[in-house]
């Protein structure tokens, strides 16, 4: 599975990352309709979207500032905020909110004190709602990073998070 | 053509044609909010629907092209039932505080609710409070208002090219906001109002200045002047329910007058001024192999475009100020010093068809004459709500002329407020710079009319000078990047001088005019002023009998040293992130 | 030379990824080692098996033995019973498996099984594999087209398999390829919308996964058929291995020669590229879709023009689901008169559905058009599960329609189901046990609509958000009896004046609630 985070193995400053940001996005210069790729691809390496990389997309790719921020928000994959090292993402679609989506969301809420949207405070897990992830046939489903975790049962949550440092 | 029925009246209309048109030839006005004829229909409202027998769901008529043999109902129950639901869903969502709101009377959105037999509301109230955006010197925004109409999107898009509002997040928490939310005053907006004047509701107006000026004008301790842009006399009456075009400009200097300015003077004396200055700058760079072309400078909501995209062409930009900074380094001096008035006694006001100027006036380089130049700048709808609480109806006015040493004015200066004003002016009195000889046709129509881009070559005795007018900044940027590319590639443009200004229409389109305009009546604003032109004694700048006296009395020549002091300015570099200086 | 004894295909899909497919894997191979029996039982990879939330699942052939939650701790034990001692190990065999053929009720009321045609290759190859697709008869049908059909041919036997569009509302697809072959213009696309964002479902997902090759092999059909010259697949950004997947096929293709310049040596050449979308829901309806793909947030286009006339960079765009598309190949093969020997007579073929909720076996089918949708719960789904009763479905996902008991005996076509039709194409069965409060799951479609709704048109916008106001109240016993006739009001207006299909369809599931389960809504409000 490919990574949607960045590799956590190394620390390194989110002002070092740039460099490497202008390094890929160089093949979308000056075409924006390759917004969202390059979007997707800043957001591989920082985990969000630092305001710094979205001026930069924005001026490389000749795409307004406000577009790119419009963009931006109107897709639920992208995040403007530090996510923190985990993202947890609960299902809320149809068939997961039947068998108990709602009460995963509340438990992880209440186990890591924060809501949906938040992070924790020691920037360990972020937490969000998706609307249906396609793995209905896990419900409830929720998902940790890439791992999909199916027929989440509210005593097991800590479980399953506790195997994310 | 296209032969249907509406509301069983048959129509015959031409391939291409909306419903709504085809209705309104058989004589029905279908209901619209987020229509408006100059933007191209984005159908966000849904209020225009109508049915089309055998379509199981209706149609918007703003952009659904009328088909052969379609039966068309605008007035059906279900029609009207679908209606009424969607303005309950509207006005719950929108902050309703009619009698306060800026738009009292004007609000496109009470008119509907009053169309569609609104009368009591399903809905309450249930949207989340955002604050106000301030930040602007120009603009206000109103979240709480908007409709999401899209329409202030479209203008600041598609037809100024500014892009600095944009749709934010999606479904129920859809905003309409700047790039990072952080306020109009942080971003590439350049003022030109453009979106108040589309807006349909009080979601975007102007920053009011007119409680300071009552003030001012209540304090005996100040001397109160006050100076109008060309434009100006030319959609005044509308506001009184006069003709679109009706020309008031002596109406307004008498009602200016009872209103209880000092001294009413005319910004019209300081545009001949302007072109003497520009028209000699450009002859200068003409002669001296200097930066060409010259573009014009009378436009804030341009020169802060052209800072924040063009900056490479600052270089290229005429450094005349606009009339109206002109008249406002002029009054704290030159006037001040005849009329043996302490300067910081003189308050400097400016009725102005546009929301740039408010920003232009606050620029911090804009104090030569060791204050503020420009006090306060009001719109075409300030003055007109001033005027109003008054009691003064300019209907009633007579005509009256502005008062000397900076209100005589020629049809050079009053065509200012016209796009390709400037330059036809411009034009009248290089002519004389270059020939020492009077230009004998003053009509260069050519460079008049809506055309977006308009081009013309004038015969100086052999020197062949083009020049090309762009209005509206999505037209500007079509010149100029030709412009940039053949300085690119060649080294030098094939014009020689270029008018640009930000609105459409040139300033009688400006973001400070009425509300509910469109593109027609902006050209016959246009035209109003060109009548202007054609009936004043003197039609060249240089004629004017009170500009030579300034000259003589207190500036010496065009271009002379106290003239580049008070007049002339120069410009910055922004970026297109928040439109802030970038510190070079 | 090795003689292979037993083949285990193992379902490698996102499913089983999680519940820890290759841990599972390497310890058989392992184990298999151990025993020095590697050489005679092979392990192989495959896409979905059909079964959804039964961890590792994998099946042991020659005797198709189906095994599910199997874990590493369970290895050594299956090794050693079944492939050692040849004792299938009953502990873990999966009885209730969903039925992997489709079911056809010959005249005699006999049932017949038939091998499936979208799911063909489903679970029994190795998806990453490219030979093994071949080796299925994979790429045929597009030398057959390239060799033995002019694009018009192939429009032809596409219009005559009488294939219906599986994406929405079943719009002709042999008519949609006739227009884009029509439509003059010198660059022409074909685009797969693999946005499957309907809850619910996940069939686009599995094919995606378990057979990309069978997608792109339809593509290039469509892109030689329309003479078009580049596709894109838009796939969810979620579908992370279906994204790997397809990426992997496409470039096995290009070094095959399959895609590029000069496709098998003809004069036809064409490649596809993967657009990953940002999660949008109404990027499913192909405008918002092609918007999104031109990297804009995902606002529908007024139609017309529709994209067949001026579509992506306002060039004729031909917009496909995965299932059509998936259909193509098979129709090129075997004919179109085969094709429409399945299915009723106006709707020809297969439908691919997800069966959820509280069904014995849930997972993925493949049933004939027409089938009953009491067939499809109770024969192929396994009916209720813990002897339940059954309350109701909702059929499409959000999109969808609830349905009663009255209502299982409707074909599950699209002119049998007439105004729920749109339902059909996502292939979401959520199958409901009397216990489930009908009120609740109104609310979570509601949520889910006011949540994806893009918020470019008044009437979805505020509608959606009102409803959710309205039904909030309701479930909270706060609601009155006006309330239903307000939903109503408000569906009414957007079923209308919606911009798109997303507001127009949020009325079907509002309006079939109430009609269903009115009595259920009636004791919640005052």
């Amino acid at each position: 599975m490919t990574s949607e985070h960045p590799c956590q193995c190394a620390q390194v400053s989110e002002e070092e990352l740039y460099p490497r940001l202008e390094e890929m996005i160089e093949q979308h210069k000056g075409k924006p309709t390759e917004l969202i790729m390059a979007l997707h691809k800043a957001q591989n390496l920082f985990g969000y979207l630092p305001k710094k990389a979205q001026e930069i997309i924005s001026e490389r790719l000749n795409v307004p500032i406000s577009t790119v921020c419009g963009v931006i928000s109107f897709y639920s994959f992208f995040s403007t905020v530090p996510k923190g090292r985990h993202s947890i993402k609960v299902c809320l679609g149809t068939a997961c909110y039947v068998r108990g989506g709602q009460q995963t969301l509340e438990k992880v809420e209440k186990e890591l004190n924060t809501k949906v949207g938040g992070t924790t405070d020691d920037r360990r897990f972020s937490v969000d709602v998706v609307r249906c992830i396609g793995a209905c046939g896990l419900a409830p489903a929720m998902l940790v990073d890439n791992d999909v975790y199916g027929r989440v049962k509210s005593t097991k949550i800590m479980e399953i998070l506790n195997k994310y440092e | 053509m296209i032969k249907a029925t509406i509301n069983n009246i048959e129509v015959e209309v031409k391939e291409g044609t909306t419903i709504l048109e085809a209705a309104k030839k058989a004589g029905f006005k279908i209901p619209t909010l987020c229509y408006h004829p100059d933007l191209k229909p984005k159908g966000s409202c849904g209020i225009c629907v109508v049915e089309v027998e055998g379509f199981p769901s209706m149609k918007r008529a703003c952009m659904t092209e009328l088909v052969n043999g379609w039966n068309v109902h605008t007035n059906t129950a279900a029609v009207r039932a679908v209606r009424k639901e969607l303005l309950e869903l509207i006005l719950a969502n929108h902050e309703m505080d009619c009698p306060t709101c800026i738009k009292n009377n004007r609000c496109e959105l009470q008119s509907l609710a009053a169309t569609l037999g609104i009368t009591t509301l399903k809905y309450k109230q249930s949207f989340e409070k955002k604050n106000l955006d301030n930040s602007s010197m120009s603009i206000v925004r109103n979240p709480n208002k908007c409709i999401l109409c899209e329409r202030c999107i479209q203008v600041c898009e598609e037809i100024q090219t500014v892009n600095a509002l944009a749709l934010s997040k999606r479904g129920s928490e859809t905003i309409i906001t700047d790039a990072f939310d952080e306020g109009l005053g942080n971003s590439v907006c350049v003022n030109c109002g453009q979106c108040t004047v589309f807006c349909p509701v009080g979601a975007l107006y102007e920053k009011s200045d007119i409680d300071k000026v009552w003030e001012a004008i209540n304090d005996p301790e100040k001397h109160v002047v006050v100076q109008e842009a060309p434009a100006i006399r030319a959609m005044l009456g509308e506001e009184f329910d006069m003709e679109p075009g009706s020309l008031v400009a002596g109406k307004m200097h008498a009602a200016l007058r009872r209103m209880g300015f000092d001294a009413v003077f005319d910004t019209n004396f300081t545009a001949d001024l302007t072109i003497l200055e520009e028209g000699t700058e450009i002859v200068g760079r003409i002669k001296n192999n200097g930066k060409l072309p010259v573009i014009t400078s009378c436009s804030p909501g341009w020169i802060k475009f052209m800072e924040t995209f063009y900056p490479h062409l600052s270089e290229y930009v005429s450094t005349a100020k606009s009339p109206q900074q002109m008249f406002g380094a002029l009054s704290k001096t030159y006037y001040a010093e005849i009329k043996g008035i302490p300067p910081e006694k003189i308050v400097s006001v400016s009725i102005m068809p546009c929301t740039a100027k408010k920003f232009e006036s606050k620029r911090p380089e804009m104090k030569d004459s060791g204050f503020q130049d420009v006090d306060f700048v009001l719109t075409t709808r300030e003055i007109a709500r001033m005027l109003k609480e008054a009691g003064i109806d300019l209907k009633d006015m007579p005509d009256e002329p502005a008062d000397d040493p900076m209100g005589q004015y020629t049809g050079a200066a009053t065509i200012f407020g016209a796009t390709g004003g400037v330059m036809e002016a411009a034009l009248r009195s290089a002519y004389f710079l270059v020939t020492g000889k009077e230009l004998e046709d003053v009509d260069i129509v050519a460079v008049r009319g809506m055309d977006g881009v308009k081009e013309a070559e004038i015969d100086v005795e052999g020197l062949k000078l083009k020049v090309a007018v762009a209005h509206g900044l999505g037209n500007a940027r079509k010149i100029l990047d030709k412009v940039t590319r053949q300085l690119e590639k060649e080294g030098r443009s094939e014009y020689h001088a270029i008018e640009i200004m930000a609105c459409p229409g040139g300033c009688v389109g400006g973001g400070g005019q009425p509300w509910g305009s469109d593109m027609a009546m902006r050209a016959r604003r246009g035209e109003t002023l060109y009548k202007e032109d054609k009936s004043l004694p003197y039609r060249r700048s240089h004629e004017n009998p009170s500009i030579k006296l300034v000259y003589e009395k207190y500036l010496e020549k065009p271009n002379s040293e106290k003239a580049h002091h008070l007049l002339h300015t120069h410009y910055y570099k922004r970026n297109k992130i928040d439109g802030k200086v970038v510190q070079e | 030379m090795n003689i292979v004894r037993n083949h285990i295909l193992i379902s490698i899909d996102a499913g089983t990824l999680m519940a820890g497919a290759r841990a599972v894997e390497d310890a058989l191979i392992k184990e298999l080692t151990k025993y020095g029996l590697d050489k005679e039982v092979s392990v192989l990879e495959t896409g979905s098996l059909g079964i959804t939330g039964r961890g590792v699942v994998l099946v042991v052939y020659p005797e198709g033995i189906y095994y599910a939650d199997v874990t590493i701790k369970d290895v050594p034990e299956l090794v050693e019973e079944h492939l050692l001692k040849g004792r299938p190990l009953k502990r873990l065999i999966l009885t209730e498996a969903p039925k992997r053929t489709i079911i056809t009720k010959e005249k005699t009321g006999l049932l017949k099984e038939q091998p499936r045609i979208v799911l063909k290759n489903c679970g029994f190859i190795n998806p990453e594999n490219i030979d093994e697709y071949i080796a299925a008869g994979g790429y045929e049908a597009i030398a057959k087209a390239l060799q033995t059909m002019t694009p018009e041919d192939v429009v032809n036997e596409v219009k005559e398999s009488g294939l219906l569009g599986r994406g929405g509302a079943g719009f002709p697809t042999g008519l949609k390829w006739e227009f884009a072959i029509k439509t003059p213009g010198d660059e022409k696309f074909v685009i797969c919308n693999a946005d499957e964002g309907e809850p619910g479902t996940f069939k686009d997902r599995l094919i995606l996964e378990g057979d990309p090759h069978k997608l792109l092999e339809g593509m290039l059909i469509a892109g030689y058929a329309i003479r078009a010259t580049t596709g894109f697949v838009y796939i969810r950004g979620e579908y992370s291995l279906s994204i790997e997947r397809i990426e992997k096929a496409i470039s096995d293709a290009r070094s095959y020669g399959l895609l590029g310049k000069n496709i098998l040596e003809s004069n036809f050449s064409f490649d596809i590229f993967v657009k990953k979308g940002a999660g949008a829901y109404v990027c499913g309806e192909e405008t918002a879709l092609i918007e999104s793909l031109e990297g804009k947030r995902g606002h529908p286009r007024n139609k017309p023009p529709f994209p067949i006339n001026a579509g992506l960079w306002g060039k004729p765009t031909l917009v496909n689901n995965v299932e059509t598309l998936a259909n193509v190949p098979e129709i090129i093969r075997n004919g179109a008169a085969w094709y429409k020997g399945y299915g009723t007579e106006k709707c020809s073929g297969t439908k691919v559905y997800t069966i959820l909720g509280h069904v014995a076996t849930p997972g993925l089918i493949e049933t004939e058009m027409g089938t009953t949708l009491k067939d499809i719960i109770f024969e192929y789904g396994g009916g209720i599960r813990e002897g339940k009763a059954f309350k109701g479905a909702l059929i499409g996902g959000a999109a969808g329609a609830f349905i009663g008991p009255e209502m299982l005996d409707v074909k599950m076509d699209f002119i049998n189901l007439r105004e729920y039709a749109a339902a059909l194409g996502s292939g979401a069965i959520l199958v409901m046990n009397e216990d489930t409060d009908m009120v609740d799951m109104l609310k979570s479609v509601l949520h889910f609509f006011k949540h994806e709704s893009c918020g470019h048109c008044a009437p979805c916008r505020l509608g959606t958000a009102k409803l959710v106001d309205i039904i909030d109240e309701i479930a909270a016993l706060k609601g009155k009896k006006e309330d239903l006739e307000r939903m109503v009001e408000i569906t009414q207006a957007m079923k209308n004046a919606s911009f798109c299909p997303l507001g127009q369809s949020v009325s079907l599931p509002v309006s079939s609630a109430l009609k269903y389960f009115r009595d259920e809504f009636m004791a919640r409000v005052s």
